[in-house]
């Protein structure tokens, strides 16, 4: 079963990696280092203030997407995936 | 205004049949269909029903209203109800969906094989979904009395049967294909009126870039400069770094949003309609793809609101006030509903909108009111604002749906079924579940008719509610092989019991006025954190009590428990729920 524990390892690394991206876009940016980022401008938007209502949001969506293709190749690559013709 | 009320009666009747014809096509013969839709649903429609399910009348009535008012405060409601999918998709749905079983209560009940835990897991799923519902019966009511011109309390029985008709008759299939419908609804009522207002304030017809672009008058100046320069000219706070309470405040708001979102069992639910894990997990990305096609028009949606307000009534402390007879007609509806209310303190007949007290005249603004009022505010066409009101109820009838479909299940299938009748037929549960659902709807009328607190802030603490109690127990489910029944059922009472604790202490008990027992505490006396955000507090205290009553329990799963978790942790061998079976 050495074949699963290290597909779940795998999954976990990549997991890890996209909740690091999930809490800096969203905790550190948004809310802990808003001040400091407001001093940057984007047009009209104060960079901060757009983490916390804009650009989060865009990062949340392109992270879920990203994590199930990279699921689905790992499915392949330890061969647990699920029927064809499912 | 004749009409006005002839395209609102069309646009809420017209969709009302919609779902109605809906509802008798895809209706449930058996408890499969009844609870997960009988497997069947694919990705990206399970993706638009979750965003149906999930946008209540918090998302789309009070959110916008609540990021007007409170300016940059307001982004934990944008992070956490986005944020916590993102959560779903990595932590829960896939290895839940893999499990295939009909209810969150069942799988708690057989990974801690308790069927004390899984009895705990109903009793903290009823707590949060009940709570979440009052903000949607109360949603109903407000679009109802505003927009059909009848009594709150008829508006309410009104939204209770036609949820009734098609919830009891549909189940999860016929929710699940109403639900997309009114996903259609809501979105495009949500968004029309978005294009127009950023049209013509900015000239960008795409709210989101809106937002950061120049006003159209020709000045050059940023629309929220503008904003803040406004507000703060008249002693509000500044709009885009006005904090919600302190930082710490916002945090623990925003995690407590994003881990009740994970842990709510209507969206959870809703990972078992579809045929595989990875649709699971692909149906997580659509949802916050129309999840967000929302959530990001509403921070436009509440700058401009709130500019549109301030300049009819005041644009600056410089200006005149406007003359309270000069009052447009959206002011006049709105005073008649009692959610808008002026008090001509100077006795001058202009209407002083300030911070401060004393002075300000604008003595009630309900912020539910906002997005239902700013197609008027901005004058747009009569259909539009017939539009908003069929959007505002279908985001209210969809989300309780969902929760009454949750709560009814756990009855029928995790009280019933699992535990006190388990010899009981499929026929038979499935009419124990459309009677359990009767039952939900009548209970959730009654506490919509006395409810607590605005929408939004009722459905906040639902979400603590959910996030400490249900999304710990599923998360160490599944993550940890250690973690025994024992743990898992006194990590999850004491998780919900100091968020209710805390929740009470400020709000009443059972939220009933005047019960509250501050015992000589200040508000938000634990670090400043608000009972809403105090769900995140909960989790930690959950997680930790797990974690020691494991070690001095030393209770270990059995053998069987542990392949359990091994084999979900796996794509491989998924079937389609089969409800204990």
């Amino acid at each position: 079963m050495s074949n699963n524990k290290d597909y779940w390892k795998a999954n976990l690394r990549l997991m890890a990696f996209c909740l690091t991206i999930w809490f800096l876009v969203s905790f550190v940016f948004g809310i802990v280092l808003v001040e400091p980022l407001n001093a940057i401008r984007m047009g009209g938007y104060k960079l901060g203030f757009w983490f916390a209502q804009q650009g989060s949001i865009y990062t949340f969506v392109i992270l879920v997407f990203f994590y199930a293709a990279q699921m689905n190749k790992l499915d392949k690559k330890y061969n647990v995936h699920e029927d064809e013709e499912r | 205004m004749e009409e006005l009320k002839l395209y609102t009666y069309i646009a809420v009747f017209g969709t009302f049949a919609l779902y109605f014809v809906i509802a008798w096509w895809t209706r449930a013969s058996s408890t499969s269909d009844f609870y997960v839709a009988g497997a069947s649903v694919p990705p990206i429609l399970n993706g638009v029903a979750i965003g149906a399910d999930w946008m209540s009348a918090a998302s789309f009535i009070s959110m916008a209203g609540l990021i007007a008012f409170l300016g940059y405060g307001g982004s934990v409601f944008l992070m956490g109800w986005t944020g916590g999918y993102v959560l779903l998709a990595m932590l829960l749905a896939p290895y839940l969906r893999k499990y295939g079983k009909f209810t969150v209560p069942e799988f708690i009940g057989d990974r801690y094989y308790s069927k004390t835990a899984r009895i705990v897991a109903v009793l903290c799923l009823i707590i949060a979904s009940l709570t979440y519902v009052i903000g949607q019966m109360k949603g109903v009511g407000v679009a109802f009395s505003r927009f059909l011109e009848v009594e709150y309390a008829l508006g309410l029985g009104i939204g209770m049967f036609v949820v009734w008709v098609y919830a009891v008759l549909g189940g999860m299939k016929g929710i699940t294909y109403t639900q997309i419908a009114q996903y259609c609804v809501m979105i495009f009522a949500y968004t029309v009126p978005a294009v127009f207002i950023s049209l013509h304030l900015t000239g960008n017809p795409i709210p989101q870039l809106g937002l950061g672009s120049t006003l159209a008058d020709g000045s050059g100046v940023y629309l929220l400069d503008k904003l803040d320069l406004i507000v703060t000219d008249l002693g509000f706070k500044e709009y885009t770094t006005a904090k919600l309470g302190s930082s710490l405040n916002m945090f623990m708001y925003t995690l407590s949003l994003m881990i009740g979102t994970a842990g709510l069992p209507h969206v959870i639910m809703r990972f078992f309609t579809v045929p595989s894990v990875k649709g699971a997990r692909s149906s997580a990305g659509w949802a916050l793809v129309f999840i967000a096609a929302l959530y990001t028009v509403a921070p436009a949606v509440g700058a401009m609101a709130r500019l549109n307000l301030m300049e009819t009534i005041q644009p600056s402390t410089a200006a005149e006030p406007l003359e309270y007879a000069q009052r447009p007609s959206w002011f006049k509806n709105w005073e008649k509903t009692g959610l808008l209310k002026f008090e001509d303190k100077n006795g001058d007949g202009r209407i002083q909108y300030v911070a401060d007290k004393e002075k300000n005249e604008m003595v009630k603004v309900d912020r539910d009111i906002m997005v239902l009022a700013n197609p008027e505010i901005a004058n747009l066409p009569n259909w539009v604002i017939a539009l908003v009101a069929a959007g505002g109820l279908a985001a209210a009838l969809s989300t309780a749906a969902g929760l009454l479909l949750a709560i009814s299940s756990s009855i029928s299938h995790d009280l019933m079924k699992g535990v006190l009748v388990p010899e009981i037929s499929e026929k038979s549960e499935l009419l124990a579940g459309r009677i359990a659902m009767t039952f939900a709807i009548l209970v959730a009328g009654y506490l919509g008719l006395n409810p607590p607190g605005f929408a939004a802030g009722t459905v906040a603490l639902a979400f603590g509610l959910a996030g400490s109690s249900i999304f710990p127990a599923l998360m160490m489910g599944i993550f940890s092989k250690r973690i025994g029944s024992k743990a898992a059922v006194a990590g999850m009472l004491a998780g919900i019991g100091v968020t209710l604790l805390y929740i009470f202490q400020h709000e009443g008990v059972m939220f009933i006025k005047g019960t509250e027992f501050m015992m000589g505490m200040d508000r938000n006396w634990f670090f400043g954190i608000d009972p809403k955000a105090f769900g995140s507090v909960g989790a930690l205290v959950n997680f930790s009590v797990a974690f020691l009553v494991s070690q001095v329990s030393g209770e270990r799963p059995p053998e069987q428990i542990q392949e359990m978790i091994e084999d979900i942790r796996i794509p491989s061998g998924s079937s389609a729920a089969v409800g204990g079976h």
